[in-house]
């Protein structure tokens, strides 16, 4: 079994707070099913069911820290985990910024189950690799990709009489479409909330497109250009600068909100006053865990209020220090936009470059979030609001820093997820001036 | 997948929220216990049983334990000790000509049966829609057999104190150098891994890993600049002897580089000095240069556009929708495709002592070996593995599988691949000699390459300026923009096998669930000439 009722988990977590003889105790318990099935060359290479539960227990005698997990819950393995904690507390060095376990909080829940994403059978998975590879099959393309999908659970108490319980459903689709003769290449991803946003047979032809029409891919100059970013181009950029919106790396001066001279750029103007960014456990579109990974209440929050910075993550130990309240870290991030689409920007756009998606995207100076990447999947120059031709991929040098201060337009945000990054985001396509390419690239 | 993605999966530095990454947090002790052969070869003999008898024409059993100890601390500060214990069976088998696969934590016999004859029924469910039936190279069976990487020091049986007294001299040496920042951390594997198989083979494997690592942080509190320095040490396939440090090797300019030995407190101190020069160091002018590469460097150069690229799932396009596929497409093997001057040989193993890849056999019971990928400057070969030696014409397998863990699929990973070392006496000072315009680039930085490998960009950790012959000074912001081809075709020299040393990767991504890797990338120094090199430095304003 790997899901368990709140009442299964409050009787497994109320047992070991009981046995735990230390100063304090946090136990978590997580589990659920996660299904997935993988294509390529237009066939399923691998499907899996992987079903898991696994509690962790946490301990703390002064300030020594034991933690230890098992993944079977009788009395007697419970028994053995919590000693197990409370041996390895007792051999840990003294961790000085060691913060006591938080008290008895109040979490008002977040719509993060769907029972349609709950439901999917491996009936389901072999369809959506069936609608998204016959399509290709028989339009001279290639398929490969990947669907992954969730239903789990999450639960934890602690000694000072703390409970949190809620269930969540993911779900996450990607699809890389290739034209045969390897000229052409398009993608598509959707990460949806609820099954009634996700359709395969649909999804598919955004890719078909993408592959039939990045044929024949011309080669510009490397340079700076006005680029129409799609919300998968710039949502891994964003996502990087946020990693800097720390309180701690600010103050310490290793961040680029340090302010020269010490302290951080908490409430000046650092982007496009029409930069709007918040956080919300509860928006419809974009639910997340009540808690943080600290067990703390997540508050609606706004991170970036017209451009000036109105939140930096405060751990608990370092507001402590620093005599501020620290907040559960945001789980979503909801960027403002305007009501245009992608194509409504393209339409306004004399001279540029519709970029489908950025890849590879790594730290080159954190000092200014300098990040390099590539465009991926659909790079198109745009003429008199028209899409002209495909164009060969980039390679850029950007930092989303200035990329937000270079903004023309936005347009209407929507829901996307990154395998490499921690956000549900709503992101909009985005209309951003003097975007820095720094050389081209033969991959398509 | 790298060391940023590895350090947020696995919750270090959090809470008790999160859970450890790698299975159940054990006491130190238990990492030193190994669990019975004879108890093994009874389990995997009810899964081969089972499987056999439920209709697989093949079948091999993983029983897996995985034991990881990770030790970090920042400053004066231990910020968490972690130890964590896995085990558990993958049981693979071919029914009806189809993969099948199954994994159990329970190492029950029921459980074991249960779970070959769960994998037998996946493969004839997926054989249903298979088009073509798998096509294995020919292992011959080694009945019982065993191997050990050759540590010198047990490292998990090293008191932990032990290793946060190291780490913390570490720290407070830096800091007495100038540091305002030091973040160390050490990373310990042990994989017992036992391999079964219908082909009549028992491989009883103990494999351990290490890799100690810091970084130095510097700040200017009235510019508000910051520079950080990571060690130059490397992840290595040795025992706990890898930190004697009781060798180093001189470069030009007074640098110092390791090999089988790393002296932590003697880098950390380098690194304070190092970074505090970074802070004062003039932009780099962008411009053509001559580079010499030290291996502390070329290795993730390689790793990113040689050993991804040879990498044969990739190259058929069985990774098209997440690491990409490659531009190195089998035609252009037999066509000679012209990969790198004459004088690069680039070679695959899993044999070279102290690596990262060294097993005696991989995770589908091949004999491991060595084999060319690049033969002077031309493209001769991939990494393949059973199922996949038939496509290049290959009778076996390169012995490069590899599952992270007894519950993942084993697939095709990359084997060490290095460069192989010039063949005429050439040492690095005096190849610096014959540069008129250069730079010299010490450790790994930034990386970033497209989805075919072509299009790459390198950072580093230390740069300095050659002017006819001599090194001028440090100098920052440097990355330099490659087209794969044409960077080994630039390549004009090799120093020789004095200078040969290994870099690597502990954590290594591919797949889809994803799944790590170890890897090691030899070298000697090298010099590419004419490398477009680009200035980082920006301004926010």
């Amino acid at each position: 079994m790997s899901m368990y009722t709140e009442q299964q988990a409050k009787a497994i977590l109320d047992k070991v707070i009981a046995l735990s003889k230390a100063d304090e105790c946090t136990a978590t318990l997580g589990g659920g099913i996660n299904g997935n099935i993988r294509f390529a060359l237009n066939n399923v290479s691998t499907s899996g069911i992987i079903t898991n539960a696994e509690l962790a227990v946490q301990v703390a005698f002064g300030k020594r820290v034991g933690v230890a997990t098992i993944n079977e819950f009788d009395d007697e393995s419970l028994a053995r985990v919590v000693r197990r904690a409370e041996e390895l507390a007792r051999l840990a060095p003294e961790n000085e910024e060691f913060v006591p376990a938080i008290g008895k909080q109040t979490y008002k829940p977040t719509p993060t189950y769907n029972a349609g994403i709950a439901a999917i059978t491996p009936e389901y998975r072999a369809q959506v690799a069936a609608d998204s590879i016959n399509p290709c099959k028989n339009d001279g393309l290639i398929a490969a990709g990947f669907l992954s999908d969730s239903v789990g659970f999450f639960a934890s108490a602690n000694s000072n009489g703390n409970f949190a319980y809620q269930q969540s459903t993911g779900l996450d689709y990607t699809c890389t479409v290739r034209t045969e003769d390897g000229t052409g290449s398009g993608w598509v991803a959707r990460n949806a909330g609820s099954l009634d946003d996700f359709k395969a047979s649909r999804e598919i032809q955004t890719a078909i497109q993408k592959a039939k029409g990045s044929r024949g891919a011309k080669a510009l100059e490397p340079g700076k250009y006005t680029v129409i970013l799609e919300p998968a181009a710039s949502a891994g950029l964003i996502s990087f600068m946020i990693n800097g919106f720390d309180a701690r790396q600010s103050d310490e001066g290793r961040s680029f909100l340090t302010k020269k001279g010490g302290g951080n750029k908490l409430g000046e103007q650092v982007f496009d006053p029409r930069v709007s960014l918040h956080t919300d456990p509860w928006n419809p579109d974009v639910p997340v865990m009540p808690w943080d990974g600290e067990g703390l209440p997540r508050e609606k929050m706004t991170i970036i209020d017209k451009g000036k910075v109105s939140y930096l993550e405060y751990s608990r130990y370092w507001a402590k220090l620093k005599g501020k309240e620290a907040k559960g870290s945001p789980g979503n991030l909801i960027m403002a936009g305007g009501t245009k689409s992608t194509m409504d920007l393209v339409k306004d756009t004399a001279k540029g470059i519709l970029v489908t998606r950025t890849w590879y995207i790594r730290m080159v100076d954190p000092q200014t979030v300098l990040l390099t990447g590539l465009t991926r999947d659909g790079t198109f120059y745009i003429e008199n609001g028209e899409i002209k031709y495909p164009i060969k991929n980039f390679r850029f040098n950007e930092s989303p820093v200035i990329m937000l201060n270079n903004i023309e337009e936005l347009g209407k945000p929507i829901r996307l997820g990154d395998d490499e990054s921690p956000f549900v985001m709503m992101i909009p396509p985005m209309k951003i001036r003097d975007f820095t390419f720094t050389s081209l690239s033969d991959a398509v | 997948m790298d060391r940023r993605h590895f350090l947020a999966a696995s919750g270090i530095g959090l809470s008790g929220f999160m859970i450890p990454g790698f299975g159940n947090a054990v006491a130190a002790e238990a990492l030193l216990t190994k669990m019975d052969p004879a108890r093994k070869k009874v389990l995997a003999d009810i899964a081969l049983n089972a499987a056999t008898a439920a209709g697989a024409s093949y079948c091999d059993v993983r029983i897996g334990r995985y034991m990881r100890q990770f030790v970090i601390t920042r400053e004066d500060k231990v910020q968490n000790v972690v130890n964590t214990e896995s085990i558990g069976a993958g049981i693979r088998v071919i029914a009806n000509g189809t993969w099948g696969f199954a994994a159990t934590s329970d190492l029950s016999n029921a459980a074991i049966a249960k779970a070959a004859q769960q994998a037998v029924a996946i493969a004839k469910a997926n054989a249903k829609s298979q088009t073509k039936p798998v096509q294995l190279a020919p292992v011959k069976g080694v009945g019982e057999v065993s191997w050990a990487t050759p540590i010198k020091k047990n490292a998990m049986e090293v008191p932990v104190k032990e290793k946060v007294d190291l780490l913390l001299s570490a720290n407070s040496a830096a800091m007495a150098a100038g540091a305002n920042f030091v973040n160390s951390m050490l990373f310990l594997v042990n994989e017992q891994k036992y391999f079964a198989s219908t082909d009549g083979s028992y491989i009883d494997q103990d494999v351990h890993r290490i890799w100690p690592t810091f970084t130095v942080t510097v700040i200017d509190k009235t510019t508000g600049k910051f520079r950080s320095r990571d060690s130059l040490s490397s992840p290595m396939g040795m025992g706990y002897e890898y930190l004697d440090g009781d060798r180093h090797i001189e470069l030009p300019n007074g640098l110092m580089a390791y090999n089988d030995r790393f002296d932590m407190k003697e880098d950390a101190i380098a690194a304070a000095k190092q970074a505090q020069l970074k802070l004062k160091a003039p932009s780099v002018k962008p411009g053509k240069y001559d580079l010499v590469l030290d291996p502390s460097h070329l290795w993730l150069t390689i790793h990113e556009n040689v050993g991804h690229p040879l990498e044969l799932d990739r190259v058929l396009g069985y990774e098209a929708n997440y690491a990409g596929t490659s531009f190195a497409t089998i035609d252009k093997l037999k066509d000679k495709f012209k990969y790198g001057s004459d004088r690069v040989t680039l070679f695959a193993d899993k044999v070279q002592p102290n690596t990262l890849g060294a097993v005696g056999y991989d995770d589908e019971g091949v004999r491991t070996k060595r084999w060319d990928l690049v033969k002077d400057g031309t493209l001769v070969n991939y990494q393949a593995i059973r199922d996949q030696a038939h496509i290049i014409g290959e009778i076996e397998s390169h012995g490069c599988c590899y599952a992270d863990s007894w519950s993942s699929v084993q697939f095709q990973r990359m084997a060490n691949v290095s460069l192989a070392p010039g063949k005429s006496p050439l040492s690095v000072a005096d190849m610096i000699k014959n540069v008129e315009k250069g730079i010299y680039i010490i450790g790994d930085g930034s990386f970033s390459i497209d989805q075919q490998r072509y299009n790459a960009q390198f950072g580093g950790q230390l740069f300095y300026e050659i002017e006819n012959g001599k090194i001028k000074g440090m100098v920052e912001d440097v990355a330099y923009q490659i087209r794969t081809p044409e960077f080994w075709s630039a390549c004009s020299a090799i120093c020789d096998e004095r200078d040969y040393r290994f870099g690597g990767s502990f954590f290594d991504g591919k797949g889809q669930p994803g799944q790590v890797s170890a890897v090691s990338h030899g070298s000697s120094t090298a010099r590419f000439d004419g490398i477009n090199v680009i200035s980082t430095g920006r301004s926010l304003g």
